[in-house]
């Protein structure tokens, strides 16, 4: 399977666009209501103009969409955006819950690490390095 | 459940996962710290993992590869940050080449471990998986097929095209 790289620029765009704190804030403004550029741009203390670039870097990742009403801008935030960076952290989760499942059944058994006189007699049949060591120093 | 919490933050590119389980820090420090377990948990049964180098020290480094069902092989590298022994583990996390050098052109992720004693007997692990930069997006994404998980990045695959229609 190959992820092509159109979906790897998307998921660039999107982390981009998340990772300044003005724009998070514009995306979850957005996402309880519809806000024109003006409006969003007295909350913040900087120009109409860059509160315009903040929002041209969200829309094009897809993070808002933009309308013309009048002469007014409005912007909205989108969901489904969002919900997809989710996923993807979702997906990184299941990684590790594998992992932490696994953990979980070789904490249920002995620790094979244990030294104990009864070394020779482990069950796994794994052989340790100190296993070895300790053989050469014996013969 | 041995997973008890999971925590995505989206805006620093963090995932925190916190799991119980019924052994006291110090034995599972050991999972960690034992070669010979480590690679029976890092990778799935599908592409389990070998570890080559095992240094868990400040400064230390961990190799590794993992093989899959045609016995191709994918190297990987822990660089150590900080250990506290049997508290706190801290790494950067990448890929190498196939001749097992770190390569500096994939980018690395931050983990960090952390274990709490919970009584006498059990043990909160919370591990902290950062990504410095959205490249690092690519390399979940590159990870999840080394781990197998075609199917629920199919779905991603499907969801992507979607947005950016």
């Amino acid at each position: 399977m190959v992820v092509d790289q159109g979906s790897a620029e998307h998921a660039d765009r999107l982390f981009h666009a998340l990772a300044d704190a003005t724009r998070r804030e514009i995306v979850s403004l957005t996402l309880t209501g519809e806000h024109s550029v003006s409006d969003l741009a007295r909350r913040f203390p900087m120009s109409f103009a860059a509160v315009q670039k903040h929002v041209a870097v969200l829309e094009g990742a897809g993070l808002v969409t933009k309308r013309r009403q009048g002469r007014e801008q409005r912007v909205r935030g989108n969901a489904d955006a969002l919900r997809e960076v989710h996923r993807l952290l979702d997906e990184l989760a299941a990684v590790w819950r594998g992992r932490i499942e696994r953990m979980a059944a070789i904490l249920a058994a002995p620790d094979p690490a244990d030294d104990k006189p009864a070394d020779n007699e482990r069950v796994d049949g794994r052989e340790h390095a100190h296993d070895r060591d300790r053989r050469e120093e014996g013969s | 459940m041995t997973v008890i919490d999971v925590k995505k933050d989206p805006e620093a590119l963090r995932l925190a996962i916190t799991a119980k389980f019924e052994a006291p820090p110090q034995r599972v420090w050991r999972i960690w710290a034992d070669p010979r377990q480590l690679e029976r948990w890092w990778g799935p049964p599908t592409y389990p993992a070998t570890v080559v180098d095992h240094d868990l020290a400040p400064g230390g480094s961990v190799t590794y590869f993992m093989t899959g069902p045609e016995g191709d092989k994918h190297y990987g590298w822990w660089r150590v940050r900080s250990v506290d022994v049997p508290h706190r583990l801290e790494f950067e996390d990448g890929f190498a080449d196939d001749s097992g050098r770190p390569n500096p052109d994939l980018p690395t992720t931050i983990v960090r471990v952390l274990l709490t004693a919970d009584g006498e007997t059990a043990t909160v692990m919370t591990i902290e998986s950062t990504f410095p930069s959205s490249e690092a997006m690519e390399q979940m994404v590159s990870m999840g097929m080394v781990e197998g998980m075609s199917e629920a990045l199919g779905q991603i695959e499907a969801l992507l095209a979607g947005a950016a229609v």
